[in-house]
């Protein structure tokens, strides 16, 4: 929406619209609320835009573009970050020749994630810049200026969201698009993109100087600023907390932080002795209060119960009183539930009857937990769902072992299951393993994204198809079954209480597009076979 | 209403056009000129559950959050959705709820979610044509004759046309 150069974005949308206005070459993710947004909108505005099969490869490809030179952007959730941290942690010793910007969208108050850490933590640990914005101007604003950082010191940089910036939409005036970034080379500078340890302790001193020179950078930068109100009560703030202060304690003042990591300590300091009180407001981990602390401002923080759940003004009011006493619980609201006609639902409801632990994981089908169905046992993370029944049954007695089952999604599966599928043919049990790939040829959770099994891009266009039972057979697993449980409910049920006496290895994958893409997903496929040279 | 923010809350199940409705109340309070900000969260929700969807304008918004008890307005799509979200509303806060509007004049039931931002466009001093325009804006152009219908129907409820 635009109106005379206001726009009114997501924080998602003003992301990827600063990424295309800075010439951003290639924006790689995987798909995951409260993130997934950036790359669709980016790829909408005309952006080279990808989904990989997860936040890992995501991370080395955006890596790989900006050794080259290019401007990169990798976008993910929270705990996409953790999958990502490997290559994270030595992008930092490596720095990058263009630039690079790793977007991590958190989800305080666990809208729609299986915890709520806190990666501002990310930036202390792997020692790469932090920007935070507070709504979606900053947003786009602080995407270009993490580029530009990116590429002045040569290193990645974190560009750290919260689903209230990600999904709030609020008035954006973009500025004109700027010239294109030079034209990717590769130069060879071998001691600084090889690390052996021998190189990589150079990098590492190399790292920490140039932080020092950011910290000294950061005193000055105009990203964090003083708003001067009443000297009776002075807050600290950044991100989401910022604006929810504002509105709690109007007429106090601010210092703003736009850059957390690493702080502007010695303007916190100044800030600090100008105001008779001074209150840090943080969503999540008391973060900014323990730096300040630890370098020796007096700052007060709040109250443990704040740090669970998102803020919001109400609360800001209550931590500006000092008022740690327990809130009124939120009325319930009606909760999720798989939808009907579901294909996952025949799946939960014969777990459920021939009485599975089932080792779950993440996707629409983590709701088999709830009722009717209330037929998972564990969910932990992305791929866990294998690893975690394959050691339930290393461990159980026999009559118990023979009833776990491992139950992962088609999406997940790729993303993190692939791995785990290879335990299970180099450490089987005794009593063998049943593994559930539900296929619905999509991302579901998150909007219907595409993945490599679907064969088809992030744009939808057609590429190559990572075909599961291709895949399990090649490993060497011997059962392997393609079945449609809402089709044949009585087929499924035999097939899988057979498996589970026999002490096998079995691969059972449950295929039926999902109800909400099943229509996108047969225009698809009609369009592609009037194209047979489509095909990747 | 021009001095200060003006606070909506819309919500409702998953499916019933809570996020098509805030997005068409933001672009209008948008196209007036006026600061926005809007909250959501997606996800879950969207698999039937509970959905709502936050809306705040006037001349500066600062979060994008409306305070519990001071929404000026609860637009609630479902009637079992009205209970768990009345600590929202403001005193003298304005309920709106389907039993506002008659369903049988609209021509197609699926836009009661426009029907009742009828009904609160005749409270808010946003004009007509910014509704209009941003109900054409948020809608494919088949859906614009019987939105704009159930806009027209809801606002005559609401004692304006």
């Amino acid at each position: 929406m635009n109106q005379a150069g206001r726009m009114l974005l997501s924080g998602n949308e003003a992301i990827a619209l600063a990424a295309r206005h800075a010439g951003v070459a290639l924006g790689a993710g995987y798909p995951g609320t409260p993130s997934t947004e950036i790359l669709e909108y980016f790829s909408e505005l005309g952006g080279k835009a990808q989904w990989s099969p997860n936040e890992k490869v995501a991370l080395e490809v955006a890596l790989g573009a900006a050794f080259a030179g290019a401007s990169a952007m990798a976008a993910m959730k929270h705990v996409g970050l953790n999958v990502a941290a490997d290559p994270l942690f030595t992008a930092a010793y490596t720095g990058v020749s263009g630039a690079l910007v790793v977007v991590s969208a958190d989800d305080p108050g666990l809208a729609s994630s299986q915890n709520e850490q806190d990666n501002r933590r990310y930036a202390v640990a792997a020692a790469v810049p932090m920007l935070e914005p507070s709504d979606s101007q900053e947003a786009y604003e602080l995407t270009l200026e993490a580029l530009d950082l990116s590429r002045q010191w040569g290193l990645p940089v974190l560009l750290r969201v919260t689903t209230r910036i990600c999904h709030s939409k609020s008035i954006v005036l973009p500025r004109p698009p700027r010239e294109a970034p030079p034209s990717p080379v590769f130069h060879r500078d071998v001691r600084s993109r090889v690390m052996i340890p021998a190189y990589a302790k150079l990098a590492h001193q190399k790292l920490r100087k140039k932080l020092a020179e950011i910290a000294r950078w950061c005193e000055q930068s105009p990203l964090n600023r003083v708003i001067r109100g009443d000297d009776s009560l002075g807050i600290i703030a950044s991100g989401i907390a910022y604006v929810h202060a504002r509105e709690a304690a109007p007429r106090a003042s601010f210092l703003k932080l736009g850059v957390t990591y690493p702080l502007a300590i010695e303007q916190a300091r100044a800030f600090a002795a100008g105001v008779r009180r001074c209150l840090v407001i943080e969503e999540g981990d008391p973060y900014l209060v323990d730096s300040l602390r630890a370098a020796g401002i007096a700052v007060e923080g709040q109250a443990e119960i704040f740090r669970f759940g998102e803020l919001n003004v109400g609360r800001v009011k209550r931590i500006i009183a000092g008022d740690p006493t327990d809130e009124p619980p939120m009325p319930p609201g009606k909760p999720p539930q798989l939808c009907a006609g579901c294909p996952h639902r025949k799946v939960f409801e014969t777990l459920g009857r021939l009485g599975c632990i089932v080792s779950g994981d993440i996707g629409c089908y983590t709701l088999g937990v709830l009722p009717p169905f209330e037929a998972m046992d564990t969910c932990v993370c992305m791929g866990a769902s294998i690893g975690v029944g394959l050691g339930l049954r290393h461990v159980l007695g026999g009559d118990q072992a023979r009833r776990v089952v491992s139950v992962i999604g088609d999406s997940t599966f790729v993303h993190s299951g692939i791995t785990g599928l290879v335990e299970m043919i180099y450490n089987p049990p005794a009593t063998g393993h049943v593994l559930i790939i539900l296929d619905n040829g999509t991302t579901a959770m998150t909007g219907l994204q595409e993945h490599p099994g679907t064969g088809r891009k992030l744009d939808h266009k057609a590429t190559g198809r990572v075909v599961y039972e291709d895949l399990a057979r090649a490993l060497g697993i011997t059962n392997v079954h393609v079945v449609d449980p809402t089709r044949d409910g009585e087929g499924f049920e035999r097939l899988l209480a057979s498996a589970l006496k026999r002490d096998e290895l079995t691969v059972i994958i449950t295929r039926r597009p999902c109800l909400l893409a099943a229509r996108r997903i047969s225009e698809l496929d009609k369009a592609a076979e009037n194209k047979p040279d489509h095909g990747g | 209403m021009a001095d200060r923010v003006t606070n909506v809350v819309v919500a409702g199940l998953g499916g019933q056009g809570v996020l098509k409705a805030s997005d068409i109340l933001a672009e209008a309070a948008f196209r007036a000129g006026l600061d926005v900000k809007k909250a959501e969260v997606h996800g879950m929700s969207q698999r039937g559950g509970s959905v709502r969807s936050d809306v705040r304008f006037g001349p500066q918004v600062f979060s994008p959050m409306v305070p519990n008890g001071s929404a000026d307005f609860l637009v609630a799509l479902a009637a079992d959705q009205v209970e768990p979200n009345q600590p929202c509303l403001a005193d003298g806060g304005i309920l709106i709820s389907p039993e506002n509007v008659d369903e049988n004049l609209l021509s197609n039931r699926r836009c009661l979610n426009v029907a009742l931002l009828g009904f609160l466009s005749a409270h808010l001093e946003l004009p007509e044509s910014h509704w209009l325009a941003a109900i054409r804006s948020n809608l494919p152009s088949p859906l614009h004759e019987a939105n704009c219908q159930a806009f027209a129907v809801g606002r005559k409820m609401g004692g304006i046309g």
